[in-house]
């Protein structure tokens, strides 16, 4: 075997070459480049975009993650492809390697910069996660929000059903559309829920997913930040056509939004009439409009309440 | 057991168990029901109409769920309706629904279903008079929804209402039921439009989505946009 891994590790022997900085001179100039071509080259078009907050904090994280990885990745192909070249099997060599056990230096070395990373990582995690607009960003935080943003957000519901969204418009009277419209600039609370099974409301573009439970309201936050189409997904296996449920909202300017709003609460006044009172999830048995329906029909059998898999028989 | 019967047995056993495949390939993962072509020898994007005749009824005594709720589609040249939810109409032309409303009724989950949308001039008629909403929490006022939601389209069918006595063998000729007419445009591009029922129909399955609501041949299907 070649004489690279002596006991002093990357050490020159006497007269040979030092392997270690050779491989660091080899390693820093294509980390430094792949890091500067993710960063300021792929770096902007990194998903999910930056069409809001939570979808640039996204991206920057991203590209954080990225900038971290490469040069790791550089170094093992880097390594690898030396080893192939200088420390390869050369005929009538047969002699074994000498350890490199009990090297302080290279250990001390591994064990500090291995801590460094972890702790830095535990840190920078734990800020991510405690911190005012960072926490939860894009995730749905459940019920109760352990941050808001700043200024009075647009309410708008998300309710999943198989196999389609809906949004309400809690502000604009109550009205329910298929078209999810936002404004630019402005702050928007999504309530997210479901009235069957168990969807995920996926707005890619802004970086909002948040999960759709039958009964829960699942609050997610952001801001739109560019105009444009936001593709909506449901993000959670749930059932036939799960694969289709999809759609594709807007981010107007603000008096766009307005005028649609007003719009759109003006035509399906009539419908908006016969929908339940708003609140921020949706439980069947306990609106009164849908009971009093039930008496006045007669209705005994389905009743378009949560069914228990063994009932209703059908009427 | 000397050699030629074991090797006998082993060949018995293997085609048992090929069999055993087989018949699970063929009969539960390639098994579908038809799909009946609507608008023979009429061109795609001549914007004429074509003709589709459905009925949903309580049962369907015609399967192996006789107690589940379930669509028909009636074939345009025998007139014979089939246990399907899969039919074809060439692109870009007008589809002129009729649908034979035989089942009872349900309060939908989302009232916001009661609207009608996507068909030509926003209404459809039942029974001839046109409606642009059907209450179905007004009393037992809608039986299931014909609904593509790619297409924006979503009808309440009528109910024949709580007290009649509704049709016990399917598919229905005969009984108390609603007519829904309706017609929307088929799209241009060809592809498969799914549709499906918005009322929590499918008894006997959590929320009322298993069952009928997810099983072609009972409450929802495809339209194959043919070009």
């Amino acid at each position: 075997m070649a004489a690279a891994t002596t006991g002093e590790g990357f050490q020159p022997q006497a007269g040979g070459p030092n392997h270690g900085l050779r491989i660091f001179l080899i390693w820093l100039p294509i980390a430094v480049a792949a890091d500067l071509l993710l960063y300021i080259v792929y770096g902007p078009h990194m998903p999910p975009g930056r069409m809001s907050t939570s979808a640039a904090s996204q991206q920057f994280d991203i590209k954080i993650m990225s900038v971290l990885a490469a040069p790791v990745m550089a170094f093992v192909l880097v390594y690898a492809g030396y080893a192939l070249i200088v420390w390869r099997h050369r005929s009538g060599d047969n002699e074994d390697g000498p350890p490199i056990h009990g090297h302080a230096r290279i250990q001390a070395t591994w064990i500090t910069i291995s801590a460094v990373i972890v702790l830095f990582l535990a840190g920078f995690g734990t800020y991510e996660l405690a911190s005012p607009g960072f926490a939860g960003a894009g995730a749905g935080e459940g019920p109760s929000a352990i941050w808001r943003p700043t200024g009075t957000e647009l309410q708008v519901q998300v309710i999943a059903q198989q196999w389609r969204f809906t949004y309400r418009y809690p502000q604009f009277g109550g009205f329910e559309t298929t078209a999810l419209v936002l404004p630019l600039g402005k702050p928007v609370q999504f309530n997210v829920t479901s009235l069957d099974v168990i969807h995920s409301f996926w707005a890619y573009q802004l970086g909002v997913k948040a999960d759709a439970n039958p009964g829960v309201n699942n609050i997610a936050f952001t801001t739109p930040t560019q105009t444009g189409l936001v593709t909506v997904r449901c993000a959670e296996l749930c059932g036939l056509w799960h694969g289709a449920m999809f759609d594709y909202g807007r981010v107007v300017s603000v008096a766009r939004f307005v005028a649609w709003a007003t719009t759109t609460e003006r035509r399906l006044a009539s419908v908006t009439a016969i929908l339940p009172p708003y609140a921020t999830s949706y439980d069947p048995t306990v609106i009164p409009q849908l009971n009093k329906a039930l008496i006045k029909g007669g209705i005994t059998g389905a009743n378009g309440f949560y069914y228990p898999p063994n009932d209703p028989a059908q009427p | 057991m000397s050699l030629p019967a074991r090797v006998g047995t082993l060949i018995v056993a293997f085609l048992a168990v090929a069999a055993g495949i087989a018949f699970l390939v063929v009969n539960y993962l390639l098994a579908s029901p038809s799909t009946v072509a609507f608008g023979a020898g009429v061109a795609p994007d001549s914007g004429r109409v074509v003709n589709v005749v459905m009925q949903e009824d309580p049962q369907n005594t015609v399967s192996t769920h006789p107690d589940w709720v379930s669509y028909f589609i009636q074939d345009p040249t025998t007139h014979q309706w089939l246990h399907t939810t899969l039919f074809s109409v060439p692109a870009g032309t007008r589809v002129h629904m009729t649908i034979f409303g035989y089942d009872g009724c349900t309060p939908l989950r989302n009232n916001f279903w009661s609207k009608v949308s996507g068909t030509i001039g926003g209404v459809a008629f039942e029974d001839g008079t046109p409606v642009s909403k059907i209450n179905s929490w007004d009393g037992c006022n809608v039986g299931h929804t014909f609904s593509i939601p790619s297409l924006d389209v979503n009808v309440p069918m009528g109910s024949p209402g709580l007290t009649a006595t509704l049709c016990s063998t399917s598919p229905c000729t005969s009984g108390p039921h609603k007519t829904m007419t309706f017609s929307f445009l088929a799209p241009r591009t060809a592809g498969d439009y799914f549709w499906q029922c918005r009322v929590p129909c499918g008894g006997g399955f959590i929320d009322g989505f298993g069952g009928p609501m997810q099983t072609f041949g009972f409450m929802t299907g495809n339209m194959v946009v043919v070009s």
